[in-house]
């Protein structure tokens, strides 16, 4: 089972919420597939044993078959080839490794060759996976794509998506069986869990909501989920407590016992919810 | 006309309250948002509408079922696992990238624009202000990033600076966002995972070779951490030019749509212009 935990925004406590279920869950496996910035391991302190180089494949060119005939840059739509007085000049950074110009060099002069963009980690006993992007490395796709494949199917796999609701989203949300939109009671969050929903709703998976943050008197984010038949999954009060807990990498499951119990029953009704 | 871009590494540090704050203390600018994932600047930057237009900025595969002969080529070619066994293309997966038309022998596949987003951008009070909306799901934040602050120059009249609320993360949106700038302000907050935030967006800028500063926001919230940053700063010269406090007024006025400045938050108000002396002290156009 694959339950993948976004919101709109950053900064909610998505991966408050990923982590507190994984913890919660003894046959779960947390992946942080927030490789642009990735968090759950500063919470769940995993033991990393194994690291793997996530490599993508951009072109070569073999100077002694180019004529410099410039079919390459005109092939590649993401300007990631440069043919410059009959000289190819390769962008690395921005290819994006679809083998275009390999198929459009008339003289057979390009091949590919492996480049490092990112590692995959794991701990020893599958209960945590995280990707990480080199920095100065614009390209994330990859990274989540080989999480995807190295994942436990044996076990409940807990997404922790990349904020926004970009493709990268798209992609690691793509063959899960659920969603948890967190969010938090401003104008900030409501605005930003309005794009998260379209999107779920957009790719047909069911949800729920999670609210961060939340406080009383407030109402507004619970009004918006009444309405629009969305289902609030649990609210995690506002406390200073909390957010100082959280600021030493703390989690609430485990300042006190009562928020496994929490986590654990919001699972039993997500499962109670979905056909798998 | 100096270029200063607020990154964050995570969203939700406060990024988009300091600049939607110094959009009403900072004379002479011209705004822009460059968070087109989840944009939120304009909440509370509101304007008269300028300009508005659909941004094409990918493309996608279409093939030609009259011309198709199904020898799935193109299926075997597309890294992207973009092609079903039945020979149609899955939009939500096609890269864009083209290399099915090369490879197709009967000319079946062409490429079409696809509209990625929104770009926007209004005349407000303070100034002009350029933002833009990625559509849902859409590959290609970066380019609507480059987008943002083009138009954003395009309607440049002699103001001094460009106040620009970048992405949050290390990849290609904020590498758009701070392609070009004099200066990035990293906001973070003072917990474990803002830490390793701050470091790696850092990073970025340093890699790109843009000069940093950092802002603790919520900084009483762990002095601890608050020290370590402080001292990280100190380690690889990089100026700390602010330190905001814990304050839960920030967010009754938020819920209003009200920056500090507007709902007369004193403290908060003062350390705010304080960052912004500071910069302009670092970047040499203030003594
Ligand atoms: S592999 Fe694709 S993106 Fe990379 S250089 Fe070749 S055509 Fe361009
Ligand atoms: S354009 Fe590229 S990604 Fe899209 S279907 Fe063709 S080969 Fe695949």
């Amino acid at each position: 089972m694959k339950i993948a935990v976004l919101s709109g925004k950053g900064g909610t406590g998505k991966t408050i919420v990923a982590a507190s279920l994984a913890a919660s869950l003894s046959e779960s496996q947390y992946v942080d597939c927030d490789v642009e910035e990735p968090n759950g391991a500063l919470f769940l302190n995993p033991e990393i044993i194994e690291t793997t180089p996530v490599n993508v494949l951009v072109p070569k060119v073999d100077e002694s078959r180019c004529d410099g005939c410039g079919a390459c840059a005109k092939a590649c739509r993401f300007n990631a080839i440069a043919v410059v007085k009959k000289k190819v000049l390769i962008f690395p950074e921005i290819c994006h490794h679809c083998g275009a110009c390999v198929i459009a060099c008339p003289q057979n002069a390009i091949s590919e060759v492996q480049r490092e963009i990112g590692v995959v980690e794991t701990d020893r006993n599958g209960r945590f996976l995280q990707g990480r992007l080199n920095i100065g490395e614009p390209i994330t796709i990859p990274i989540i794509h080989k999480l995807k494949q190295s994942v436990r199917e044996d076990k409940i796999n807990i997404f922790d998506c990349s904020p926004g609701a970009s493709c990268t989203v798209v992609q690691t949300i793509d063959g899960c069986d659920y969603c948890i939109l967190v969010t938090e009671p401003t104008p900030f969050g409501m605005h930003d869990l309005k794009i998260a929903v379209s999107l779920v709703r957009k790719v047909g998976m069911p949800f729920g909501v999670v609210l961060n943050k939340a406080m009383a008197g407030d109402k507004t984010i619970q009004t918006y989920c009444k309405n629009e038949k969305i289902v609030v999954l649990m609210e995690i009060p506002f406390l200073r407590e909390i957010a100082e807990n959280y600021s030493k990498g703390i989690l609430p499951v485990k300042m006190d016992k009562a928020w496994e119990g929490k986590f654990v029953r919001m699972f039993s009704s997500i499962v109670g919810g979905i056909e798998l | 006309m100096k270029q200063v871009v607020f990154i964050s590494g995570k969203g939700g540090t406060g990024k988009s309250t300091v600049v939607a704050s110094l959009s009403l203390l900072v004379k002479n600018k011209i705004i822009a948002d460059c968070d087109v994932d989840a944009p939120n600047l304009h909440l509370l930057i509101k304007g008269e509408r300028l300009h508005s237009d659909d941004y094409f900025g990918a493309e996608l595969a279409v093939i030609d079922s009259t011309k198709c002969v199904s020898c799935g080529i193109c299926r075997d070619i597309c890294r992207f696992d973009a092609i079903s066994e039945k020979i149609e293309i899955k939009p939500m997966k096609c890269e864009g990238c083209g290399a099915c038309v090369l490879a197709c022998p009967q000319a079946a596949i062409s490429m079409i624009d696809l509209k990625i987003g929104e770009t926007y951008v209004d005349q407000t009070q303070r100034g002009t202000f350029s933002h833009a909306l990625l559509d849902i799901g859409a590959d290609g934040s970066g380019k609507l990033v480059t987008e943002v602050k083009e138009n954003l120059f395009a309607f440049l009249n002699g103001e001094d600076w460009a106040l620009i609320d970048g992405s949050p993360g290390i990849g290609c949106s904020v590498i758009a966002s701070i392609t070009g700038a004099d200066a990035v302000v990293a906001v973070c907050e003072p917990t474990r995972s803002g830490q390793s935030d701050l470091e790696r967006v850092l990073g970025v800028a340093r890699h790109f070779g843009i000069p940093a500063f950092v802002c603790i926001n919520k900084y009483d919230l762990n002095l601890e951490i608050t020290a370590e940053i402080k001292e990280f700063c100190e380690k690889n010269g990089i100026p700390l030019i602010g330190k905001i406090p814990f304050e839960p007024a920030i967010v009754k006025a938020l819920q209003l749509l009200q920056t500090p400045v507007e709902a007369g938050i004193k403290n908060i108000v003062g350390e705010i212009e304080n960052i912004w002396s500071r910069l302009q002290i670092q970047l040499g156009t203030v003594k």
